[in-house]
Parts: C-alpha cells; sequence; structure tokens
C-alpha cells in the first residue's frame, strides 16, 4: 500500500510538470542549448589580446616581430609612442605592452643580448598568463629565425616533452560541457522540488493530503523519485545526444555509473530543494535563497576551479555539500574515465549526505506544515 | 425583466459616473460586456452580484485604476480615458480596492499606514496628524495605532483601509466588498460609520460593491450585476416590487436570465431522524496557541451522528484552526478533540479514512483533469483497484461532473469547482465531512445547489457534516449551529432558538446581540484584535476641508517621492529575507566569488617515476618541490600505477625521468624527459604548463652556469617582463576590484527591481494608480533607499577587500565613492527597467539574475578586455556601465589612478544613469493593463 501511495503520488507530480510549460522548457533548455552554448561560447584562454608596441628601433628585425602578432591570439598591434603607453594601460585599453629598445638589431647581431621590455597588466589574469608565455615564445622565435641566418645556435639539451592526459588538445569545449551538466543537475533538482512544494503549499493541496491517509514520508518521497527521474533521464539523454552526439566530446568512463552517482546526488538535491522550500515562506523568497545556495554550491565545489587553489577552510566547510563529492566523481568518471574502484568513496559519501539532508528535510516538513 | 438602460430618474446632469458600452476583457475571459449605465450624484449605491460577475472590473475602471479597453467612462465630470482629467480628479476620488487589507502594508504599524496616504496628499505635518488623530478616533482605531497592519482583525483591516481612503476628503469613494469575510457587528459598525460619514459631507457619493444581499437594502440606489452585465437597476423598493419578491436574494435570483433560473429550486430541509445517541465529533477544551496568540481558545462542543453543524464566523476568528484541530492537521495546545470516539491523532490513518475534508480554497490538482483527480483520491484512500471505476462514474453523476470529466479544474466556473471539492471529498464514503466555508464566493444557484447535495447526504446517508460559513442564510439551514467570535464559541443551539434567545428578529440580530456582550465582558487586550464593540462614537469635529486651490498640486513633489522612500526602507527593515540579503547578500558572495574564481595553481599534486635514481635526478626533482605551486606524493613504480593514480585524480601531473639522465647530460646528448598533467580542466592546464616550462628553464641556466660559467647564458636577447599593477600575480588582487562591480550591480537590480513587482503581485501598486503620484516620484522614491543600501555595501565590500582580502587600495577613494554611486544609480536604474517589464517577483528574481549577470561577467571586460571583443558583445560592453565602473574599481584599486586620469569612465556613468531612470519613466504604466 505504502508502495503503491508513493508511486501514485509521483506519478501526479510527474503529470504536474507535463502541465507546467515553464519548467518543461527550463529542463528543456538547461539540458540542450544551455549545454551546447557553453560548450561553444567558452572562449579559448587567449583570444584577441590587445597589444601595443613601441618601436623604438625602427629596423627589419622589429619590423618583423610586429607583424608576427595577429588574430585570433592578438589584435593588430597598436603602435604607440613611449609616452602614451602608461595612459593606455591605465585606462585598460591594452592588456600587453612590448617596448622594442633603440638599435636592438644591431645589438642583438653584435651578441650584446639586448632587453626587451614587456609590460602586462596583470589585473587581467588569464590574459596575463596565457599571453606572456605566447609573446616570449614568438618573440625568440623571430629573433632566432632572423639571427640564424647571421650565427649558428646550440640547441639546449634537455627537453621536455609535454603531454596533457584526458584532453590532450586542451580542448575548453568538452570541459565546458561536462560543468554545464553537473551544474545544471543541482540546480533543476532543487528548483523542481522546491517549487513544486510551495506550489503546492501555495494552493493548499499539500494540506488535503494530510488530512487522507498519507504520511509526509510517503508525500516527500513522492516528490523526490519524480523529479530525480525528470532530471537523471534528462541528464542521460543531454550525454549522449548533446555531448557524445552533437559536441562530439569523447567520453572516458562508464554512463550508467555516472547516472547511479547522479541518483545519489539527486537524492540529496532534491531533499535539499525540500528543506528550502520550507524555509522560505513564499516563492519569491524561495528565488532569493535559491542564489544565496546555488551559487556557492556551484562555485565552491571544484567544478569551475579547483578545490586546492581554494583556502583550507573552504575546503574543509564544502566536503558537507554534495556537489564537491559530485563534481569530484563525475570529473573522474567523465573525464577519466575512473571506474567504481576509484569513486567508492564520493558514492559513499553522498548516501550519506543524502541520508543526513532527507532526514533534516522530513523533520522540517512536518514542521513547516504547523 | 433585464433592463440595459439607466434608470429614468437619473439625468446625465447629476451623474457621477457614465458608463457607455463599456466592455473589458482579460485574455479570452470577457468581464465586462457591453456595460452602459448612469450612476446618481451624491447617494450610496450599492453594485450587486455573485463574484466573478464583473464588479471590481467596473469599479477599477470608474476608479481610473484600470485602462479602459473600449467604451466610454465619464467620472465627475469628465472622461476617464483622458489622462490630464484622471490627473485632475483622482485627489476627489478614494478606492479601497477588494480583499482584506489589500492596499495596506500589512508590516506598517495603523498610524504608519494612514502616514503614508497623507503625504500622498501632500498634507504638512501638522493637519496631517490632526486628520490621522480625527479619523484614527472616529473609527476606534487609535488604541491600536502602533499595531501592524497585517496583524488586525478583518473588520479593524477594513476601518483602517477606509481610514486610508478618506484621508483626502474625497467627492467619490469606490469601495469594492468591504464587508466580505467580516464578522456581522464589525459590518454594522462599518455600516454606521460610512452613515455618519455621509452624514457631515452630505455631498459625497459612494458607490459600493457587496455579495451580501442583506446589505443591499441599505443603499440608496441598486446596481444588480451578472455575466459582465448590468441585470437592472432602482432603489432596493422598486427592484422588490419589480420582481415581486420577499427578499432581496430572491429578487436577485429573479433577475437572473431564464436558462441559469431554471436551475434553481428552493433548499426544502427534511425534518432529521432522532440520533441514536452517538457523538460524531466531541470536542472539549480545544485550545490553539501560536506564540502569545491564542487563536481558538477552549472550544467545546459535541456533534452527533448525521447532524449537519455550522461554524458560524468571521475571516480570523479560529474556524479553520478549529477544522485543522480535528482533522488532525494542527496539534491542539490544550484539550481533546475525539473522533467516533477515537481520539485524533495525527498519526492515525484509520481514523483519516472515514472523514472528508474540503479546504477554503479550491484545493486540487489544477494541473489534473477532473477525472485524474477523482481517480487519484480514490487511489490515495486505498479503493479497490476495480472498484474505482465504478465509485468515479457514481460520483461524476451525483454530483453532476459527467459532463466536464475531461476538462482542468482552472476552466471551470467556481460552483462547479466547489462541487469537484465536495466530490473528491466523498469518493471513500466517509462517515463525516468536514467543510470548510465551502460557499463563499459562489453564486447564489449554485451555493442552493450545493446545499441541496449536503441536506440529502446527511438525511439519506446520514452522513454527520461539520460546516463552517459566514453567510447568515446558510447557517439558518444547519440543524444546529456554534457562534464563533476571537476563539472563543458565544454559543450552541439550534438557528431558532439562539433567535429566540435574544428575542430578536434574525439570527444576525442575535449574532451581534452576542458579540457585543463578549466584547464589554472581555478585558482591554482581547488575544484577538477587535475593535471595542461599543457604538461608534460622535466624530470630534473634523478638520477644515482642504481649500480647492490645495488640490491643484505641482507636477513633481518632493514630499510624495519621500513618502515613498521613507514607506520602502520601513517595509525593508521588517522583511528578514530581503533585508539579509540586501546587507549581506553581497558580502557572501564576494567570500565566493573572491575564494572560488581562482585562477591560481598552488600545491598541485606531483609525483615522479625516476628510472635514474642519480645525485641530478634528485637534483631536478628537488627543484619541482620545493616550489609552492608542486606539492611532491609518493613516487612512482611503474607506468601502470602513473596511470591509476592519474585516473584517480590523486596526482595532476607526472614526471618521468629516462634511464642514463645524468650521464647524457653530462656527455651533452640529447635527453628527453616526460611530463603529463591533467588536461581535464584546460585553464589550469595551461597554467601548469606555464610554470613547468619555466622551471624547467630555470634549472638548464643554473645548470649551464654550474657547467660553463655566465658567458655560456647570455642568450641572443632577453625579455623583462613587468608584471604591473599586480607584481605577484596574484588571483585575489586581479578579482576582487573586478568583483565589486559585478556583486553592486546584481543583488541593488534584484532588490529594486523586486520592490515594483511585489507591489504589483501582491496589489499595492493600486495605490500608485489612484493617487496623484508621478512616475517619476514613484520611481526614484523607491530608488533611493537602494541606493543607499547598494552605498552602504559598496563601504563593507571595500573594507572587506582591504582587510579580509588584502588588496591594496592605490588611487583616490573619492573617485571611487563618486564612481560607484552613480554606478548604483545605474544599476538600480536598470532593476526598475527590469521590473517595468516582469510580472512575477519570481521572474523578476530570476530575469534580473540573467539580465545582469550575464552582460557584466561576459562583456564588461572582467575577464577579457572590450578591446579584444567584437560584434554585439563589444557593443553590449559599450553601453553596459559595468565595463565603466571595473575600469574605475581596477584604476583605484590597483593602478593608483586619480579623479583626472577616470573622467573618461565617470562621463558614461553620469550619461547612464539618467538615461535609465528617463526609459523607466516612459515604460512605466499609471494604470493596470
Amino acid at each position: 500500500m505504502r508502495g503503491l501511495t508513493i508511486l501514485h503520488l509521483g506519478v501526479k507530480e510527474l503529470r504536474g510538470l507535463w502541465r507546467d510549460p515553464m519548467m518543461l522548457v527550463l529542463v528543456l533548455y538547461a539540458f540542450t542549448f544551455a549545454v551546447y552554448t557553453a560548450a561553444t561560447a567558452m572562449p579559448e584562454t587567449l583570444s584577441r589580446a590587445p597589444i601595443a608596441i613601441v618601436d623604438e628601433d625602427r629596423s627589419p628585425l622589429s619590423t618583423r616581430i610586429i607583424g608576427a602578432f595577429y588574430p585570433p591570439y592578438f589584435t593588430p598591434p597598436v603602435l604607440i609612442d613611449p609616452q602614451e603607453m602608461d595612459a593606455r594601460m591605465d585606462a585598460g585599453l591594452d592588456t600587453f605592452a612590448l617596448d622594442i629598445p633603440p638599435d636592438f638589431q644591431r645589438d642583438v647581431l653584435a651578441g650584446r643580448s639586448p632587453t626587451i621590455q614587456l609590460n602586462v597588466d596583470a589585473t587581467r589574469m588569464s590574459q596575463a598568463f596565457t599571453g606572456n608565455g605566447y609573446i616570449q615564445s614568438i618573440v625568440s622565435s623571430e629573433v632566432s629565425e632572423f639571427a640564424e641566418h647571421y650565427r649558428s645556435l646550440t640547441a639546449p639539451t634537455v627537453d621536455l616533452a609535454l603531454r596533457a592526459r584526458f584532453n590532450p588538445g586542451l580542448n575548453q569545449s568538452w570541459f565546458g560541457a561536462i560543468v554545464e551538466i553537473i551544474d545544471n543537475i543541482t540546480m533543476l533538482a532543487i528548483v523542481l522540488t522546491g517549487t513544486a512544494l510551495i506550489r503546492e503549499r501555495e494552493h493548499g493541496t499539500v494540506e488535503h493530503l494530510l488530512v487522507m491517509p498519507i504520511t509526509p514520508f510517503e508525500i516527500m518521497t513522492a516528490k523526490v523519485w519524480s523529479m530525480a527521474l525528470v532530471v537523471l533521464a534528462a541528464s542521460a539523454f543531454s550525454l549522449v545526444v548533446v555531448v557524445q552526439g552533437l559536441l562530439q566530446v569523447p567520453i572516458h568512463g562508464s554512463i550508467g555509473l555516472f547516472l547511479a552517482g547522479a541518483a545519489l546526488h539527486l537524492f540529496a538535491t532534491t531533499a535539499l530543494g525540500i528543506v528550502l522550500a520550507t524555509l522560505a515562506g513564499s516563492m519569491p523568497q524561495f528565488a532569493l535563497l535559491l542564489m544565496l545556495v546555488l551559487l556557492p554550491l556551484q562555485i565552491l565545489s571544484g567544478g569551475v576551479t579547483p578545490r586546492e587553489s581554494m583556502p583550507e577552510f573552504v575546503q574543509t566547510v564544502m566536503l558537507a555539500a554534495p556537489n564537491t563529492h559530485f563534481v569530484q566523481m563525475a570529473q573522474a568518471i567523465l573525464f577519466r574515465g575512473a571506474g567504481f574502484s576509484v569513486v567508492w568513496p564520493q558514492l559513499l559519501a553522498l548516501v550519506g549526505i543524502g541520508t543526513l539532508f532527507f532526514a533534516f528535510a522530513l523533520a522540517r516538513f512536518r514542521q513547516s506544515l504547523r | 425583466m433585464t433592463m440595459d438602460t439607466p434608470a429614468p430618474t437619473t439625468t446625465d446632469r447629476d451623474a457621477v459616473v457614465r458608463l457607455g458600452a463599456v466592455s473589458l476583457s482579460y485574455g479570452r475571459t470577457r468581464a465586462l460586456e457591453n456595460v452602459t449605465l448612469s450612476i446618481p450624484k451624491g447617494r450610496s449605491i450599492g453594485l450587486i452580484g455573485p463574484d466573478g460577475v464583473g464588479k471590481s472590473s467596473l469599479l477599477s475602471l470608474v476608479a481610473g485604476a484600470r485602462a479602459l479597453q473600449s467604451g466610454q467612462v465619464f467620472v465627475l465630470g469628465g472622461d476617464m480615458a483622458s489622462r490630464r482629467h484622471r490627473q485632475a480628479v483622482c485627489p476627489r476620488i478614494a478606492f479601497m480596492p477588494q480583499g482584506l487589507g489589500k492596499n495596506l502594508y500589512p508590516t506598517l504599524s495603523v498610524r504608519e499606514n494612514v502616514d503614508f496616504f497623507g503625504r500622498l496628499f501632500g498634507h504638512d505635518r501638522h493637519e496631517r496628524e490632526a486628520r490621522i488623530r480625527h479619523l484614527l478616533e472616529s473609527t476606534g482605531l487609535a488604541p491600536f495605532a502602533a499595531r501592524p497592519a497585517g496583524k488586525l482583525s478583518g473588520g479593524m483591516k477594513q476601518k483602517l483601509g477606509l481610514c486610508c481612503a478618506l484621508i483626502h476628503d474625497p467627492d467619490l469613494l469606490i469601495l469594492d466588498e468591504p464587508t466580505t469575510g467580516v464578522d456581522p457587528l464589525s459590518r454594522r459598525q462599518f455600516w454606521d460609520l460610512i452613515d455618519s460619514i455621509r452624514a457631515n459631507r452630505p455631498g459625497m457619493s459612494v458607490i459600493v460593491a457587496t455579495a451580501y444581499m442583506e446589505e443591499a437594502a441599505r443603499f440608496d440606489w441598486l446596481v444588480a450585476m451578472h455575466g459582465g452585465r448590468v441585470l437592472a437597476t432602482g432603489t432596493p423598493a422598486e427592484m422588490l416590487r419589480e420582481t415581486g419578491a420577499a427578499d432581496l436574494d430572491a429578487a436577485f435570483i429573479a433577475l437572473l436570465p431564464e436558462e441559469i433560473r431554471r436551475r434553481h429550486a428552493p433548499v426544502t430541509i427534511p425534518p432529521r431522524p432522532d440520533s441514536d445517541g452517538d457523538w460524531a465529533i466531541e470536542a472539549d477544551g480545544l485550545t490553539m496557541r501560536f506564540g502569545d496568540f491564542t487563536a481558538v481558545d477552549h472550544v467545546s462542543f459535541r456533534i452527533p451522528r448525521g447532524e449537519i453543524f455550522g461554524f458560524l464566523g468571521s475571516n480570523g476568528c479560529g474556524k479553520t484552526t478549529t477544522m485543522k484541530m480535528l482533522t488532525g492537521l494542527l496539534e491542539a495546545s490544550e484539550g481533546r478533540a475525539r473522533l467516533f470516539g477515537h481520539a485524533v491523532n495525527a498519526g492515525d490513518l484509520r481514523t483519516r479514512r472515514r472523514v472528508g475534508y474540503m479546504s477554503q480554497a479550491f484545493s486540487l490538482y489544477g494541473e489534473l483533469t477532473v477525472h485524474q483527480n477523482l481517480v487519484l483520491h480514490a487511489r490515495l484512500f486505498a479503493l479497490p483497484e476495480a472498484q474505482i471505476p465504478g465509485r468515479v462514474a457514481e460520483m461524476a453523476d451525483r454530483f453532476d461532473l459527467a459532463e466536464v470529466m475531461s476538462m482542468l479544474p482552472d476552466e471551470l466556473p467556481l460552483g462547479i469547482r466547489q462541487r469537484l471539492s465536495l466530490a473528491v471529498a466523498m469518493i471513500h464514503a466517509p462517515e463525516m465531512l468536514i467543510l470548510d466555508e465551502p460557499t463563499s464566493g459562489v453564486d447564489p444557484i449554485a451555493r442552493d445547489q450545493l446545499w441541496r447535495i449536503l441536506i440529502s447526504l446527511s438525511r439519506q446517508d446520514r452522513v454527520t457534516i461539520f460546516v463552517s460559513t459566514h453567510f447568515m442564510n446558510e447557517a439558518e439551514r444547519c440543524d444546529r449551529i456554534s457562534l464563533m467570535h476571537a476563539g472563543k464559541v458565544l454559543v450552541s443551539d439550534t438557528p431558532e432558538a439562539i433567535t429566540r434567545s435574544r428575542k430578536a428578529a434574525t439570527l444576525e440580530e442575535a449574532f451581534i446581540a452576542y458579540l457585543e456582550d463578549a466584547a464589554t465582558k472581555a478585558p482591554p487586550h482581547t488575544p484577538v484584535a477587535t475593535v471595542a464593540a461599543r457604538p461608534v462614537p460622535d466624530p470630534p469635529p473634523a478638520p477644515a476641508p482642504i481649500p480647492e486651490q490645495a488640490r491643484h498640486r505641482p507636477t513633481f513633489s518632493f514630499r510624495r517621492l519621500y513618502s515613498f522612500t521613507r514607506r520602502e526602507s520601513l517595509e525593508l527593515q521588517r522583511d528578514p529575507i530581503r533585508a539579509t540579503l540586501a546587507l549581506l547578500g553581497s558580502v557572501i558572495l564576494m567570500f565566493i566569488m573572491g575564494y572560488g574564481i581562482s585562477m591560481d595553481v598552488e600545491e598541485l599534486p606531483f609525483a615522479v617515476l625516476d628510472l635514474d635514481q642519480t645525485t641530478l635526478s634528485r637534483d631536478y626533482i628537488q627543484e619541482l618541490s620545493g616550489s609552492r605551486y608542486f606539492i611532491e606524493h609518493a613516487p612512482i613504480a611503474s607506468h601502470k600505477e602513473m596511470d591509476a593514480r592519474m585516473t584517480s585524480g590523486e596526482l595532476s601531473m607526472a614526471v618521468e625521468i629516462p634511464p642514463g639522465f645524468a650521464r647524457d647530460v653530462a656527455h651533452g646528448r640529447q635527453v628527453t624527459l616526460g611530463v603529463w598533467f591533467d588536461g581535464a580542466m584546460p585553464s589550469r592546464a595551461e597554467t601548469v604548463q606555464g610554470y613547468i616550462q619555466g622551471m624547467h628553464a630555470q634549472w638548464l641556466t643554473q645548470k649551464a652556469r654550474l657547467l660553463y660559467g655566465d658567458a655560456a647564458t647570455a642568450g641572443l636577447f632577453n625579455i623583462e617582463t613587468r608584471y604591473r599593477y599586480n607584481p605577484n600575480v596574484e588571483s585575489l588582487v586581479a578579482m576582487v576590484p573586478a568583483v565589486i562591480p559585478i556583486l553592486l550591480m546584481m543583488i541593488p537590480a534584484m532588490l529594486t527591481a523586486l520592490s515594483v513587482v511585489r507591489e504589483k503581485e501582491l496589489g499595492s501598486i493600486i495605490n500608485f494608480y489612484v493617487t496623484p503620484t508621478t512616475r517619476l516620484e514613484f520611481l526614484i522614491g523607491k530608488q533611493i533607499p537602494y541606493v543607499a543600501l547598494a552605498m552602504l555595501n559598496w563601504l563593507l565590500l571595500t573594507i572587506l577587500a582591504v582587510t579580509v582580502f588584502g588588496v591594496p587600495f592605490t588611487g583616490s577613494l573619492a573617485a571611487f565613492a563618486l564612481g560607484a554611486l552613480l554606478y548604483v544609480v545605474s544599476a538600480t536604474g536598470l532593476g526598475l527597467l527590469i521590473s517595468t517589464f516582469m510580472k512575477s517577483q519570481v521572474a523578476a528574481v530570476f530575469g534580473t539574475a540573467v539580465l545582469t549577470l550575464l552582460p557584466a561577467v561576459q562583456f564588461s571586460g572582467l575577464i577579457n578586455p572590450i578591446s579584444s571583443m567584437e560584434g554585439a558583445g563589444a557593443f553590449i560592453g559599450r553601453i553596459y556601465p559595468t565595463t565603466y565602473f571595473i575600469t574605475i574599481s581596477r584604476g583605484t584599486f590597483s593602478k593608483a589612478l586619480e579623479f583626472a586620469d577616470l573622467w573618461q569612465a565617470l562621463l558614461p556613468l553620469l550619461i547612464i544613469a539618467p538615461v535609465l531612470i528617463g526609459l523607466c519613466a516612459s515604460a512605466l504604466k499609471k494604470q493596470a493593463g
């Protein structure tokens, strides 16, 4: 009987969702369009970085260097006077300013090792870092090629063979697509269950259920299974059709294992959705709470930036969030092809956190109806 | 009998309101259908008819709160379609919308509410105080001046609404169902109050909509409405004469179109067979306290099986709470309740199967069809699957639902929806029904239909029915009733006995007599707020009427603007979630973003597969593990192990040193070291790549210097990199000054957008529609508190950046402050602009988040400067305020810039802010669409 009640109530939730066009559009958008744009719109690390060059040499070599900067990595260089440089960098017009000193070519050929000055606006972290490397190697190769005609050079004796594993091309879109799916699973789990509960409470239908021979446990379990099922189906579709099919991102691990982990994660996050709905008195308050809860869950869980570069206490606090474990598990499976033997600690953590959240949600749920 | 033309006694000259062929629709629903009407001046007019016949639509058109779609509306001698006329007459009209306290601000006190309206009408302080005192005293609200409006009883809320409406001495007072859900004593006091006000201001016209036919007899002239049309007009006596009916209820039914009237049959109540003495419901000293508020105070009654027992009382008197205790939804603080001899217990699922419950508002699933709703409830009550189709068909037949089985409840009229609710409550054939105001808002014919079903259930099926209502004529149909007031049962008996006991003519009079007794006995501070039930005192002499010239208001008034600012600040202070978001939201998010969006790579775990095991190879490893970027884990023994440890994510980098490394280096032979790093997170991988290359080069130079001396290391040229503004290239220094503009955009914009949309959703926006407030006063008045809050946030964030995050501040603080002020004015302006397009608060929250975050993060130079963008992105970046404030923030934090260096960024902000406010003012509507 109890199982049947949960089944019927869950089917009712699914029917309700089916008649809610806004939510359906949100689910569809989150797992198709949003994933696709996140993958394709993610900028490559260096794109049209603005560079200005002060050419005090005006030699064939300096002209050659200027000619070596072009889109898509750099904007066509702006040639400026030494006096303009500071003002332009202050105004944020250029990220890089390269100063080629007078008599540069002559000094290079004479083996006097002249110095080129590269000014970098270090308030623009990502461009500053990668751009600096690109500029150094561009200038070096131009100078070496030019100098080769005049002197012979010795090669370095120890080489580095650098290989990126799991994503050899350091392709941003692989990363973007999967991070988006992980984030949207959390977002939808909370939004779908939270709004479903608030809507029921606003319409008085929860009360109606509670005067029937139905327990809060059954009502909650029905919401959890039905909404988790929707999100799970949508994310499976998104992984197979959008990520693997449309975006051609190779997935290394087992999608089945990933979905099993996602189901555990959904258990925890749908319960969290219920907790938030009981804390918020109304839909608008739920929306505000959502902003304050969802952002830290997504940003601090290690999905976007690595956990080890966060302060120790943030890392510790975030261990209580299901996202942290889910992100670790998802990245291990999807990026690195890890199996059960690797991700079992995360799965266990998700079960534990999910059970705690569910128990707390159940207690809150009963209380909030008083 | 239908009279579509105005009554012959009314000529156009002495009409206060004239409507010509007015139609109005909401989407596909027609609310008014070609209404032509002339309403005489200086009289009290009653607009009668059940819910949903177009009364409220008509009144809001007359008040100018809703825009006219077709036809003509003339009020106080001018055309309401003309904006100029609306502006001129709105100080002479007062409008109190439907719904208890709909245009009041629940968190503001009684005095603050009236004060707000007084300021809107431009009274100075002295006059305002005199008027407020006079109004509060004449309505008996003076003792409760400090109580929040949300905590008043229904009757008091309506009196407060009246005070707010009367503060500016209107010539036309429009009241939309002012007494619905109010107890009979308060109702009578309310009408006495209106009478005394009219006596003082004989020229004032009063138009009132009501669903209570008993009240209609008080008015000078009536307009009966049904289905968006006027059925008839005339004095009450004329109406009774022309229909030949005994009372107005019957007269109204007689006026209805033939096909509706045909469905009506009078309700007859067969006598109840003698009860066999077993009790269905027993309540003994039931008490419910919420905090220090006692909602239900020692309520006791016993209901025998098969009886129809009525609970009569006003909104908020404890009827619903008592019912919830009986159903087990609420646990009683004190006392006992028994159903069929079993104590009520939330965990007792068996008793619940014997009870059917219908709550006050329609509470079935709007997203399921009628059929699906019935089947779902049958299943939830665990009816055997085989019996369900039969039972559903039986219910459909009995409650006359067969034709609507495949429709959604929302498409059905209220009367049918209530029948569906009853059918659902009956699906499991319970022995008892608990019905909470099942007929409120239902038209008289549908109401009688429902009652016939209830009576047959009681008499034929011996179902015990416990029903609450605030309609007197329904109470008279019950076998026995309890009069309830302020959480207490005043008396329980048969309706006739109650009437007789007070020697009253009607049940209503008897009820009022009991209420008066209760009020005199009650201590001065009764738990439920009720106005002392003494007769309305003679109002103290009213202040002099407003001189005519004072009514020609200036087009822009700082007083009105300040009125909105003051009210908004008070409301914000009293809303914990919004206030927290406003004050702490940005601080919390700053921590999240500051720590979360970090490009630094530190303590990256790596391990080495050292196949050489010489001093040189160890020296190389030392070079890596000695830096703060890398942290060494246990060495790797084989390639297989390397794979496993990288797959598990334990290692982000692995280095392989080939056998014979030291020997080959010594001989100057070409050697290659293998480095594998985790490319899953590409931006981190790029940084790692940069670090390892740099350290490798450094190691090489060091070795070369050791071996060959300085001369060997001189290359063709050197590059001297100067990391400006952030010499240590730290993420925090780069990110924090850029995060401040994003936070100061998103949260102020969201709160400002919410503040307007909230008023739209809760209905208090009507005060902007019907008062002389101009758009700019409303917008800027609401904007000011949020600008002030955002500046406070700016200060908090700046202090946090310098102290907690340790970002040095090097430029001009004054320039930063000015930039911040202009920027938050733009941000709140953007929020206002978004609010003009949004209808619900949820849409406002998410809409603002998307519309502010996306351009602020993507196109404003946070990561990539505007100069590297193209097309639409670059265009958005150039007009979006965040772009310029990021320049100012970074300039003053890291680049030591002063005013003189920043005018190029300040100037665009100076332009954007007023442009945004101008756009809002032109997009904001002064009437409901």
